[in-house]
């Protein structure tokens, strides 16, 4: 028998410590060493960014800013008001269609037909659904119902924004429902034939509720990420510096602001004022889906205990 | 047993009541799942019909010329097309080595597990961050940073075509630097899983026959894994075609055809979200020409992704 190895002991038996300076052992070292490196290049935008936000957006945060309107562009004084409440009214709008319209087709993808032909086409559909981009829903909104007029003859307005925010989330709830569903166990649901429920008495009083954990976690997910989106609301919803009239419903009907639209518009501006505005409603938004994030994994930790 | 209870122990058929709703709950639930295949549907139908008379106008020569001048109606999308590939080619080569790199990094056993977790639920966290976030940051940190840098690379290297304009701001490569940031969590994260789906035997196996960390890795574990790998880089790739806001706020929008990586650029989504609100008349259907261009392009990066994910998937 040969080694390839020269390396001896003094017997004359291969060598088999450890050789700390042999190439195979450096460069396996150093391929270690050039992972680390990028893993740290990979977390340095975060930090950055996130101390950015934090420090540059946080210093603004007032109760002045919190309560009152932007000021007209060259202005100084005001707040971002009108855009928090905006981006809360549109982003329930959107979850308010997605999430009835997702569970439902995530029930019927795992409850009632898990390899028919329609339920691969839906899955199918759902995949290429979540990989459009999210301007092609603002372009598809636009072209059908802000130009259409299709609401009462209003054209842009928050219900247009949050259809087109709930084209974005509906993927993400259809597939977190249909996950969530096939992970309970088929026993339950033979239990709960046997003892003579119907089929639709079992998915709302077995299958959903045990479901509930997983399917929270990502519909909270989706709402995180539909909050921050932008594209598809600058022709929709478009923006508003006035007060929605939420009080009488017609501000659903109209324009309406929203922070990540908010931070678009004002980063653009040559105002130094309303520069500082994107930053802090970049604060206000990027700590709403923090919160968020968190919950969801909160959620999903309550789940897993 | 009292008599009267016997009732609760005989047969009974179900109540019309109940039938109905069963029923009834199951059609509603298909008719819900096909709300995907409606949109689905609409979507294309719509953006096809929004573009036919650009389409009917231009036609295939839409692609390749790059003048877009709303003032003499003369519109075509080759600067924007182009600039869509390269951006989305460019951050793909830069993120694809990182984010599988730190892939690598957070599922081998080389740090403790705590930190490990730390790292990676830190990128999740950076996939959450707004891309109009991100755009902001850009615009104010990033490009004043990294510009005496590009000035160097102007100067050194103005003979080159790539680098023949002097820096101005927004332009291609920051707008690349940005696409890397937000692509980055996507394909360290899908990495990440396939990796931790190599089954341990594997590596033991490896780890017998004498082999390195690295051995193992690049022989044995990335071959195994590299399935899942190439659809989250795929999957990146989509959705770096379709980035809009960072891209929008940081590449400066111009539709002038220029090599240089250095100056001012365009993609399709940063033209659509730059000039859809304020179009008119065949200029929209030559924007839903570009959006129809632009679904085109992440649909066919995505079914070969599905496609890829099947051919390349390793068997054990």
């Amino acid at each position: 028998m040969s080694f390839t190895s020269a390396r001896r002991t003094t017997d004359g038996l291969p060598d088999l410590t450890y050789q700390p300076t042999s190439s195979r052992n450096v460069s396996s070292r150093l391929l270690t060493m050039v992972a680390a490196i990028f893993a740290g290049i990979a977390v340095l935008p975060l930090i950055l960014v996130l101390g950015y936000v934090l420090i540059k957006g946080g210093a603004t945060i007032s109760l002045r800013l919190l309560t009152e309107l932007p000021p007209p562009p060259g202005l100084e004084g005001g707040g971002i008001a009108n855009a928090m409440i905006g981006t809360l009214v549109v982003t329930l709008i959107a979850a308010l269609i997605a999430i009835p319209v997702g569970v439902g087709g995530g029930i019927f993808l795992a409850e009632y037909s898990r390899s028919g032909w329609f339920a691969q086409f839906i899955r199918f559909g759902t995949n290429v659904l979540s990989g459009v981009p999210s301007i092609i829903a603002g372009v598809f909104v636009y072209g059908t119902i802000v130009t259409s007029r299709i609401i009462f003859g209003n054209s842009y307005s928050a219900l247009a924004g949050g259809m087109a925010l709930a084209i974005l989330m509906l993927p993400t709830v259809i597939k977190t429902t249909d996950e969530g569903l096939k992970l309970v166990p088929d026993d339950l649901r033979r239990a709960a034939l046997g003892i003579g429920a119907s089929r639709f008495v079992m998915i709302a009083r077995i299958t959903l509720p045990t479901a509930f954990t997983p399917i929270a976690t990502g519909v909270v997910l989706a709402i995180a990420r539909a909050a921050g989106e932008t594209a598809p609301l600058i022709f929709t919803a478009l923006f508003s510096p006035y007060w929605s009239d939420l009080l009488s419903g017609d501000g659903l009907f109209a324009p309406i602001a929203s922070l990540s639209v908010l931070i678009y518009n004002f980063a653009t501006m040559p105002y130094e004022f309303h520069n500082e505005l994107a930053w802090s409603a970049s604060f206000v938004l990027v700590s709403m889906i923090l919160v968020l994030n968190l919950v969801s994994r909160w959620l999903g930790q309550f789940a897993s205990r | 047993m009292a008599p009267d209870q016997d009732h609760l122990y005989r047969l009974r058929n179900r109540p019309v009541a109940e039938k109905l709703v069963d029923v009834g709950f199951k059609n509603i639930t298909v008719a819900l799942a096909s709300v995907v295949a409606v949109v689905l549907f609409a979507i294309l139908i719509v953006v096809f019909r929004g573009s036919l008379e650009s389409m009917g106008r231009y036609g295939l020569e839409f692609l390749v010329t790059s003048n877009w001048n709303p003032v003499d109606d003369e519109y075509g999308a080759g600067a924007a097309i182009y600039g869509t590939l390269l951006t989305s080619l460019l951050s793909l080569m830069i993120a694809v080595p990182l984010g599988v790199g730190t892939a690598i990094f957070i599922t081998e056993n080389i740090i403790p597990p705590g930190i490990r977790n730390l790292l990676g639920l830190m990128v999740e966290l950076l996939a959450a961050i707004p891309s109009v976030v991100l755009g902001l940051w850009a615009i104010f940190v990033m490009e004043p940073f990294i510009r005496p840098g590009l000035e160097l690379l102007h100067t050194a290297f103005h003979w080159l075509p790539i680098f023949s304009t002097p820096p101005m701001g927004p332009g291609t490569i920051p707008a690349v630097l940005i696409l890397v940031v937000m692509i980055l969590p996507i394909i360290t994260a899908i990495s990440r899983d396939s990796l931790n789906q190599v089954p341990g035997k594997l590596r033991q196996a490896a780890y017998g026959v004498g082999t390195t960390r690295w051995g193992a890795l690049i022989h044995v574990i990335l071959p195994a894994a590299v399935s899942g790998i190439v659809g989250g880089v795929m999957l990146a790739l989509g959705r770096a075609m379709g980035e809009t806001m960072a891209v929008t706020m940081i590449i400066g929008n111009s539709n002038n055809f220029s090599l240089s990586l250095l100056a001012p650029g365009n993609t399709i989504a940063a033209m659509l979200a730059n000039q859809f609100g304020e179009a008119d008349g065949s200029q929209v259907s030559s924007l839903m020409y570009a959006a129809f261009v632009l679904i085109v392009l992440t649909l066919g990066v995505n079914v070969m992704a599905q496609w890829l994910v099947k051919r390349l998937s390793l068997k054990y």
